[in-house]
């Protein structure tokens, strides 16, 4: 009798995996999305360059070193995906967003620790894969994010 | 102790070389994250304990490296670099390096 349910619990049970992860992945990701939205709206007021001048005209009153940082993976079902994608070829747009995802965190993560101040000079960022599955797939990505945050004193 | 990743403290005029200061930390995952990060795998998302795994090694190196600083009387740390590898299955290194100095504040 086992002979006969066994190939059904081979393809069941990961099947019902990759479903799961469909529907949870896709809700995480919106929510996330949503959230970033929000936070980079509030956080537009803060400017984030990347050389190492800055002006020079106004009295400094505080600088500060910042970083954020994320490690963030992608779910079952893109990772299949990915998977299928490899046989064609072309763009993989399920890690698109997990990158996308992750750089934006961590960069509003940096600028959250110092939402006080006027700029942030010398932004950098790096981006690793810290994980890797089986068949050494990347199963999850670290983006650390940093930069020199200046903040100019208000009187003069 | 101010730390920059530019090769100055904006409004500060440098008084004092004191070369490179070094911190770094070797730090391994344990089983219980690990558990726990496999199976956030499944559906995606933050592994929270991969970010303060992450954070909290970076943290010691970046103590570390201050400590020397201090040591060497310096009152700031510029052109701070951070640096990652792995040196086994399951574990790496955390590298944080930059220049000591002591700064002074612009008349």
């Amino acid at each position: 009798m086992d002979i006969y349910i066994d190939p059904a619990i081979n393809i069941g049970i990961p099947l019902l995996i990759i479903v799961i992860a469909l529907i949870t992945g896709t809700t995480i990701e919106k929510r996330h999305y949503r959230s970033i939205h929000k936070r980079e709206k509030e956080l537009l007021t803060l400017p984030v360059l990347n050389c190492k001048q800055y002006p020079v005209d106004r009295q400094v009153e505080r600088v500060q070193f910042v970083s954020g940082s994320v490690v963030i993976s992608i779910d079952y079902f893109k990772r299949f995906l990915a998977g299928l994608r490899q046989i064609f070829g072309g763009e993989v747009r399920s890690y698109v967003s997990l990158v996308d995802r992750g750089r934006r965190e961590a960069t509003l993560r940096m600028k959250e620790k110092c939402s006080d101040a006027d700029l942030i000079v010398n932004f950098r960022i790096k981006t690793s894969s810290i994980s890797k599955g089986r068949k050494k797939k990347i199963g999850s990505i670290e983006v650390f994010a940093y930069g020199t945050a200046i903040r100019y004193s208000k009187t003069a | 102790m101010i730390l920059t990743n530019i090769e100055e403290v904006p409004g500060t005029t440098i008084v004092e070389h004191y070369g490179l200061v070094t911190g770094s930390t070797v730090r391994a995952k344990h089983v219980g994250r690990d558990i726990m990060a496999s199976l956030k795998n499944i559906v995606g998302g933050e592994l929270k304990g991969y970010t303060e795994l992450l954070e909290d090694a970076r943290e010691q190196a970046r103590d570390r490296m201050i400590a020397q600083a201090k040591e060497l009387g310096a009152n700031a740390v510029i052109n701070v670099r951070f640096d990652t590898s792995s040196v086994a299955q399951g574990a790496s290194e955390l590298y944080v390096y930059g220049t000591a100095v002591r700064v002074e504040q612009e008349k």
